[in-house]
């Protein structure tokens, strides 16, 4: 137990530790025959690594590391389209630094730069709103990427420069939606799950009321966590409990940041702004019914799927993974990382080729930094 | 990114837009206040809030501010926030004489 002295409270941290223990016994988990929990949120599955909590918990729970990083669901074809866009003389393309690496079937962003495409890393899309101000003769396109966390700050954008006129503005829009997934896992026969660590931050943003069709029609428990290590932990026991006594129930173990029914102001801003696609493209995971968002017909102005005649409805969608890539069999919880071909060899962080290794979100970046025992258990 | 980051409203800064002037660890960043302004603006000087993006999304206590950023240290995060901030300000100048 030599991680959990490092915990801001190392005795709360062991007593969270005993008393799983003791639920997973009553349960009757073992390392043949463990309970699978999957943490939704990239940021989890950083967390859980960094503090080694899959080594601190009992052998008798598996961890599975779900879709929740943004960067690593991207499919190929979208980071070609944002190749595409950025490559155009007249764009300023603008985007989250996390996203520069992501590989394409040509080139990644960090590529077309260094071949000479003006793109511009931002920490927000209100720094892409203020470039599009001080450069009215250029187009400013903003790479909207992520989950119900980032989908705000877009909509928020659009509507602000809607309000301001500004007709060099749009955004490329690929917000995706953490409850689509969630089904189309829970469909997925194959899929073996006991229950969900849910996200904090996304749930900061749309409540707690989106997941209840997963204990409802799939008698699943889902918890909603924060990230630090104690929250981990006690959310865990708290899925535990839940199994052992035959419940299913939605609980929010991080109250203190998420409200029950999210943030208003958020909602309304993604509801004014998007609406949903019939389906859109996950890398690993295919095309997901009514997953990703798309901007209204009202803001079309501001949407650079319309603009520049790209995306969706303007040609041939589906593209390959690289060869020995086993990144869907990783995002889906059948392999670990330490499993695929590539894994250390022909992908690395320094040179990825899937994206769970561009961020350090990603399952198989996390591994690769935090791995140590796991890894070479794994791959005995 | 999904994580973002504690920081402090210290001045509003463009009431019309919702726009205040944050300071997180120690840098100062415009940052939207507009999914926690649910009152005067005023009263959100002093407060604290977790950042996303550039935007405020939930007002949180001191308290939970300081173990948030314990954890983010720990994650590495604090410095790839604060260097993501950087860069914004960066592509600002970038092809500014072009
Ligand atoms: S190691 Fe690389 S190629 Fe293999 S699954 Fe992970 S990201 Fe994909």
């Amino acid at each position: 137990m030599k991680y959990a002295d490092e915990f801001r409270d190392p005795k709360a941290a062991k007593a969270l530790l005993e008393r799983i223990g003791a639920v997973v016994d009553q349960i009757g988990a073992t390392k043949e025959k463990p309970v699978y929990i999957m943490e939704i949120c990239g940021g989890h599955t950083h967390a859980i690594f960094r503090y080694g909590l899959d080594k601190l918990t009992p052998e008798g729970i598996e961890f599975i590391h779900g879709p929740g990083c943004p960067v690593c669901v991207l499919p190929i074809s979208r980071v070609d389209e944002c190749v595409q866009l950025a490559e155009r003389p007249e764009v300023i393309f603008t985007t989250f630094g996390d996203a520069m690496r992501v590989p394409g079937t040509r080139k990644s962003l960090l590529q077309a730069k260094a071949d000479g495409a003006d793109i511009r890393m931002v920490y927000s899309p209100l720094d892409a709103l203020e470039l599009a101000r001080r450069n009215p003769d250029r187009e400013v396109v903003f790479f909207g990427l992520g989950f119900e966390t980032t989908t705000p700050s877009t909509a928020l954008s659009i509507q602000q420069a809607a309000r301001e006129g500004l007709t060099n503005f749009t955004v490329f829009c690929n917000h995706i939606t953490v409850p689509p997934p969630l089904k189309a896992l829970l469909d997925d026969p194959h899929m073996i799950l006991d229950g969900f660590v849910g996200p904090g931050h996304v749930s900061m943003v749309i409540g707690i009321e989106p997941y209840q069709f997963i204990a409802r029609d799939y008698g699943k428990p889902l918890v909603v966590a924060g990230f630090e290590p104690l929250d981990l932990l006690q959310s865990v026991l708290m899925v535990l409990e839940q199994i052992r006594d035959g419940r299913a129930e939605i609980e929010n173990q991080y109250s203190r940041v998420v409200p029950d029914h999210g943030n208003p102001v958020s909602i309304a801003a993604i509801d004014d702004v998007y609406e949903t696609r019939p389906s859109f493209e996950w890398r690993g995971l295919g095309e997901i019914d009514v997953s990703g968002l798309r901007i209204r017909e009202k803001y079309r102005a501001h949407d650079a799927e319309e603009k520049f005649g790209i995306g969706y409805g303007a040609g041939p969608r589906h593209v390959e993974e690289p060869e020995g890539c086993a990144c869907g069999q990783v995002m889906t919880g059948r392999i670990k990382p330490v499993a695929c071909p590539q894994f250390g060899k022909g992908c690395t962080p320094e040179m990825p080729l899937g994206a769970l290794m561009v961020s350090s979100e990603g399952a198989c970046a996390a591994y690769y930094q935090y791995g140590g025992a796991r890894v070479s258990e794994v791959a005995e | 990114m999904c994580l973002g980051i504690p920081g402090q409203i210290v001045e509003i800064t463009d009431e019309s837009r919702l726009m205040a002037m944050a300071d997180v660890s120690g840098v100062r960043r415009e940052v939207s206040v507009a999914c926690i302004a649910d009152g005067p603006l005023s009263d959100l000087v002093g407060a604290w809030a977790l950042i996303h993006v550039g935007f405020a999304m939930s007002r949180i206590d001191e308290d939970e501010a300081a173990a948030t950023l314990e954890a983010l240290h720990a994650l590495g995060e604090v410095q790839e926030e604060l260097e993501a901030m950087a860069a914004g300000q960066e592509a600002m100048k970038e092809g500014a004489e072009a």
